[in-house]
């Protein structure tokens, strides 16, 4: 084995190859300038195990350093934690990365609790908004009749035994009680009477809102007990017009009065909200 | 045959000993292992070329692990430690390439 610069040198000087070329004589060309030939590799190779040198020795020893470096290293590469290795700028970057990371966070974290607030500030004045109008609804479903509705109020029952009575005289007594602030009203346990109530007779019989209701007549009305029971009896008031007629009036004040009957609160078709 | 037997004896003595890398020691380990790499397959190359030399071998294993971790300990001291890390395992990686190549091509002819 010519001595020379090999280990570690990936390009040993020119001289030492052509010497070493020259040493063995060339049978055929090689296929490589330069390189030598597959039985010389082969001789080599074979050469490692039959006849171990010092060379051999040697390179033993650093392969086993080399072994021990890289199983060390690897292992402490696995077990070390990730900072543990690092320079004093490297672990300075590393901490303005994670600032950074921080600060973004930060503010992302800032920017979803704006929204949040945003959402439920918009969900609240929504449901606000939704019960004021469910509130509305109601209301309006009471004064139009399209809901059932209770409360304090009178029932008034009109005997009418002459059948004298006239339409005028109800009239009268309804729009008394709607001075009297009546918000609700039915007669007979069967009719709703609201602003759109048509009043007729036919044969003498009374028609409200083309249903006929025959004496005795009881209204149920909602509103203040003893102001609705005060409204009739003005001076020449209702029930002064039913009793010249040979009827009586009898006012029973209740702290509930049930209104079930509905009007079918039908959609306007001309008058169209304004403004 | 005893390069290979040495090379498993060190491994198995770092298996079982599992030693701890000195605080001091952990920047320069991994370029020295490198270097050392680049160490042993430059002789391998060098021995199928018929240039091996044991000493040349031995000089130049420990001066390749020497010299890396002055560059990265120089490097370190400059403040470019890390970028001079990167620099030579990039050299000592091509320079390993190269080698195994021409390894290649002398057994293989390819």
């Amino acid at each position: 084995m010519p001595e020379g610069p090999g280990a570690g040198h990936e390009d040993p000087p020119e001289g030492s190859r052509e010497a070493q070329r020259d040493a063995v004589p060339d049978r055929r060309p090689d296929p490589l300038p330069g390189t030598p030939r597959r039985e010389e590799v082969r001789r080599r190779l074979r050469g490692l195990l039959v006849r171990p040198g010092r060379g051999q020795v040697a390179a033993a020893v650093l392969l086993g350093v080399l072994g021990f470096g890289v199983t060390t290293q690897v292992r402490a590469n696995e077990t070390n934690d990730a900072y543990a290795g690092l320079r004093s700028a490297d672990l300075v970057q590393v901490l303005n990365g994670l600032n950074a990371e921080s600060r973004r966070a930060e503010t992302e974290l800032n920017e979803l609790r704006a929204t949040r607030s945003r959402l439920t500030d918009r969900s609240q004045s929504r449901e606000a908004a939704l019960a004021q109008v469910r509130d509305q609804a109601s209301t309006l479903g009471i004064l139009a009749g399209t809901l059932p509705t209770q409360g304090p109020g009178v029932r008034i029952t009109i005997t009418d035994p002459e059948g004298k009575v006239s339409l005028n005289t109800l009239l009268d007594g309804i729009e008394e009680l709607r001075a009297g602030g009546a918000e609700a009203m039915e007669v007979n346990d069967t009719v709703r009477v609201v602003a759109q109530t048509s009043f007729d007779t036919d044969d003498g019989t009374l028609l409200v809102d083309g249903q006929r209701v025959a004496p005795p007549y009881v209204l149920d009305v909602i509103g203040n007990p003893p102001t609705l029971a005060k409204v009739l009896d003005i001076a020449g008031g209702f029930r002064y017009d039913v009793e010249s007629s040979d009827g009586t009036v009898e006012v029973q004040r209740r702290d509930r009065v049930k209104i079930a009957s509905v009007t079918s609160g039908d959609d306007p078709r001309f008058a169209q909200p304004a403004g | 045959m005893i390069a290979v037997l040495g090379l498993l004896v060190g491994v198995v003595v770092g298996v079982v000993l599992q030693p701890d890398v000195p605080l001091w020691l952990q920047p320069y380990l991994p370029i020295a292992v490198v270097a050392a790499l680049d160490a042993v397959i430059g002789a391998g190359r060098a021995f199928l070329e018929g240039t091996f030399s044991d000493r040349v071998f031995v000089i130049s294993f420990v001066s390749n692990v020497v010299l890396a971790a002055l560059i990265v300990l120089l490097g370190d001291k400059l403040g470019v430690g890390a970028q001079l890390s990167t620099g030579v395992v990039v050299v000592l990686g091509i320079r390993i390439f190269s080698n195994t190549a021409a390894i290649r091509r002398l057994i293989f002819h390819a």
